[in-house]
């Protein structure tokens, strides 16, 4: 961090007073029905500074970002670029305006070029791959510091790469202000690396970057200025100057101060965002002389186009253990999941639960005996939207008794049954009838978990559990997780938190492309073996 | 048009529930004034009189006792239809192929009932024809039933074309194996008049009606009150939550396409069994697409469905006569239904802009 300090110092960047801001907002505040997301959000973004955002879900991060890229429009309050008032209504004119956004996911087009995603938003008579295109895609290129085929496939590309063509797409028409919304959830440890030097980089050469993430410790690796949003309000900024003078300990102690009043009530809050408090590894003793609950034999899988297929993937999971699955997103988690859930059919290997093969029983059966599955996509696939909470809380017992007799379908008892549900689970909901898609991220969890953990489940599969999930509802699953075991259930957690897992797992396997390369156990130096798990190196 | 999946469990409190049905009521109520107005706005500009057309569409569709009965006649075969559409479409299949299962069913139930009648009773023959009937579209239902299922192939482009295979292939059977020989035009033999579907009371309306209605009704109930309805519903409104929640979605595919093809079929049988008692190969009433815009209108809403089918069948059997008395070409109809449907969409389309706003 020294060298960074000694640029700003440099730059006299450090007093921000003196810095005209590039842009601006001046009392911007959104609302939404029931909920006040901005509330007189007022913030400068200076040349040559990252600036982070720092908040939980819900903070008004997303809004204010939404505000700035064009998607929203702010009931009150104003956007100044460059001192003048402006008018941001689409996307577009924010991009021609010269702020670039890069949202959490990939938003490119994996069968096209690197130029021809660039020009996309172009005029259309210019010819692809025109010199001038070419030309400002050398410009960008020396800017970020990162040398990219301009002809390769995009869907050709790593993560990291993908994302400093998304980068290079926010700055195509100006690089003034360009905000990166959570940009390390995708990453490997080393892809976060690049981003962070190409992040610096920009800053040195006079970008106001705006950086979301509710991670403090990027924050405080990448951040000259750190605003921290809660309820919709700024609750606390610290300034460059302020910054270089505090320790790490000193600024997370801060921050957290402004999150949530006093520490002491919140250590564990601090110490999910942190990370810190997890490198108490969690490691309990399971009984493993026991027959294993779940064993996978040389599973395979048939991918699709763009399908990661698992090859070979074998392991044995006892009750009561927790086995984190770590790896880069896209290397057969997916298929993982499916295949035990039973969405996807075995293309070869085997699967048994306890003496029992259930390779061949789709999703009813293994359901039957036990197996369970809290899917990723919540709401892709986990629910059905406008169905109400009720509907969907039995989605997987369609036709079975008690809810449904003969066939017929018993209302009474299916809404009983949600309000029991509802309450048990803190679920969130106006009402038991209100269709899921109208509940918040972290409710359509419980009202997933409320289904899948019940007392007759004997394995669990988690998959990316709290993606997305404010702190407390990602407390609130971990809490579930580690109760699911303490009952002696056998439990799958996947997850890209390489955090997360070591605060769970009892074991952690790592996927590389379609592979188990390992799996190693909870406990010092793990995160050093699960990072060289990651990149495939031991695979061979 | 965006249809949005009725929440079948998800009924709102009781003054929500009102300003809803309220809402509703005026999303239609308004598209149907508009259509009318510029329907009578065309007329005008073509020199005809706007009120008189309309008048004697009212008049002829539903206040004079026969035209009455000739709308709830024509009511039978749309709702069968109807009924089998809103099968479909709400499991999210879009079975396109409603003429050529309608008519396969009407001709196959023509070849049958007269053959039938010489050795069965009266209601046995009529009965048996139906079954037959139903199980003959659902059989030609079965090639994009099982495209869709096993390989994922487009059912709109499967169902159309195997309709326009199967109103050809009507006709064929006719020519080759049905031709009455007593006839000189291609046409079946035809049932008696006094061996066709009941005559209720005194009137020209047929029981094929009461045949329509309870089979909407019932239709209505399965999609809402049992498992097979609902599993249907999950697979039309999210397919991938359908896998996820183990459902089997292929043999759901199939089993939608074989009912709605079989009410399809069962529509075309009792249009027969209750109206003509013959087909001739050059008929093809082609209603099978002209029910598609109705069930959109009625959101897929069995009841709804029921009072739209109302409005259709009064405008066409009023509007035939009509067009003859006032002077415009009988696919005047066709028109007012097109504008209909133009402000049905427009109005759908600034309702949720405006919920749009209300909501951000």
């Amino acid at each position: 961090m020294s060298g960074d300090q000694a640029l700003l110092d440099e730059r006299g960047g450090g007093d921000s007073g003196q810095v005209a801001p590039v842009a601006a907002v001046r009392n911007i505040t959104k609302r939404f029905p029931g909920v006040l997301a901005n509330d007189k959000v007022s913030l400068d973004f200076r040349a040559g500074e990252i600036h982070v955002l720092l908040g939980e879900n819900g903070a008004g991060k997303s809004t204010l970002i939404g505000i700035l890229a064009g998607m929203l429009r702010p009931d009150e309050g104003e956007i100044l670029i460059g001192g003048t008032s402006v008018k941001i209504a689409s996307p577009r004119e924010s991009l021609e305006r010269g702020i670039g956004t890069v949202f959490q996911h990939v938003l490119l087009v994996p069968s096209l070029t690197v130029i021809e995603n660039l020009m996309l938003g172009g005029p259309w008579w210019q010819a692809l791959g025109s010199g001038a295109a070419l030309k400002r895609f050398r410009e960008l290129s020396a800017l970020l510091g990162v040398e990219i085929d301009a002809d390769a496939l995009v869907g050709r590309l790593s993560l990291g790469e993908q994302q400093q063509v998304e980068i290079m797409r926010a700055l195509w028409r100006g690089e003034k202000v360009l905000i990166l919304d959570e940009p390390t959830s995708m990453l490997t440890p080393q892809g976060v690396r690049d981003l962070a030097q190409v992040m610096r980089r920009l800053r040195d050469k006079g970008v106001a970057l705006i950086l979301i993430t509710h991670k403090l410790m990027e924050a405080y690796e990448l951040g000259d200025r750190i605003t921290v949003l809660r309820l919709g309000r700024v609750v606390g900024q610290i300034p460059p100057d302020r910054r270089r003078t505090m320790s790490e300990a000193d600024t997370t102690d801060e921050v957290i101060r402004m999150m949530f009043g006093t520490r002491a009530e919140h250590e564990r809050d601090a110490e999910i965002l942190t990370g810190h408090g997890r490198r108490a590894h969690r490691h309990r003793a399971v009984d493993r002389s026991a027959p294993p609950r779940l064993s996978a034999r040389a599973l395979q899988t048939a991918a699709g186009r763009g399908e990661c297929p698992l090859r070979e993937v074998s392991f044995d999971l006892w009750p009561g253990e927790i086995l984190g699955i770590a790896g880069v997103d896209g290397n057969g988690q997916k298929h993982l999941a499916e295949l035990l859930a039973g969405q996807r059919p075995a293309a070869a290997g085997s699967l048994k639960l306890g003496e029992m093969d259930v390779t061949a029983d789709r999703v009813p059966e293994r359901r039957r005996h036990g197996i369970r599955y809290v899917t990723d996509e919540r709401v892709g696939e986990g629910t059905v939207g406008p169905f109400s909470v009720a509907t969907n809380l039995v989605l997987k017992e369609i036709g079975q008794a008690p809810y449904w007799r003969r066939g017929l379908s018993d209302w009474d008892f299916i809404h009983d049954h949600a309000r029991v549900q509802i309450r048990q689970h803190d679920i969130r909901t106006p009402s038991e009838r209100t269709a899921v898609a109208k509940l918040s991220g972290g409710n359509i969890q419980k009202v997933l978990l409320a289904r899948e953990l019940n007392e007759d489940a004997g394995v669990v599969i988690f998959n990316k559990p709290t993606y997305g999930l404010d702190l407390q509802n990602t407390r609130i699953a971990h809490d579930r997780i580690l109760a699911s075991a303490g009952r002696g259930m056998a439990v799958i957690v996947i997850s890209t938190d390489l955090d997360e897992l070591l605060e769970l797992s009892d074991r952690i396997g790592v996927m590389f492309q379609g592979r188990m390369t390992g799996i190693v156990d909870n406990g010092a130096d793990v995160e050093r073996r699960v990072g060289i798990l990651m990149t495939g190196a031991e695979a061979a | 048009m965006s249809v949005e999946t009725e929440t079948v469990s998800g009924r709102p409190g009781n003054g929500e529930a009102v300003r809803e049905i309220g809402a509703a009521v005026l999303r239609v109520l308004i598209p149907v004034l508009l259509a009318l107005i510029i329907g009578g706005v065309i007329l005008l500009i073509l020199g005809k009189d706007p009120l008189a057309y309309y008048g004697y569409v009212l008049d002829r569709g539903l206040m004079k006792a026969g035209g009455r009965q000739e709308t709830f006649t024509r009511m039978a075969p749309l709702l069968l239809i109807a009924a089998g559409l809103i099968v479909a479409f709400r499991a999210g299949i879009w079975n396109l192929g409603g003429d050529g299962q309608f008519l396969l069913a009407a001709v196959i139930t023509a070849a049958l009932a007269p053959a039938l009648i010489a050795f069965l009773p009266r209601g046995l023959t009529l009965i048996a024809c139906m079954i037959v009937a139903i199980a003959v579209a659902a059989i030609w239902s079965l090639v994009p039933a099982i495209l869709k299922a096993r390989y994922g192939v487009n059912e709109i482009v499967t169902s159309l074309m195997m309709s326009f295979l199967g109103t050809s292939f009507a006709n064929v059977l006719i020519k080759l194996f049905f031709w009455d020989p007593t006839t000189t035009v291609p046409q079946t033999r035809s049932l008696p008049v006094e061996d066709r579907l009941p005559r209720l009371f005194d009137t020209t309306v047929h029981a094929g009606i009461l045949i329509a209605l309870a089979v909407v009704i019932l239709v209505h109930l399965m999609m809402t009150r049992t498992a097979f309805g609902l599993k249907l519903q999950v697979v039309g409104a999210n397919p991938r939550a359908a896998i996820h929640a183990g459902l089997n979605v292929g043999r759901l595919t199939i089993a939608t396409f074989a009912l709605s093809a079989g009410l399809i079929g069962l529509g075309g049988s009792v249009e027969i069994l209750g109206v003509w008692g013959v087909v001739r190969a050059d008929w093809n009433p082609a209603f099978g697409l002209l029910v598609v815009p109705l069930v959109f209108l009625a959101r897929f809403n069995g009841y709804a469905v029921i009072g739209f089918t109302l409005f259709f069948s009064a405008l066409m059997i009023g509007g035939e006569s009509a067009a003859r008395r006032v002077g415009v070409p009988q696919d005047f109809v066709l028109v007012l239904v097109a504008l209909l449907l133009i402000f049905l969409a427009l109005v759908e389309y600034l309702d949720h802009v405006r919920r749009k706003r209300v909501a951000a």
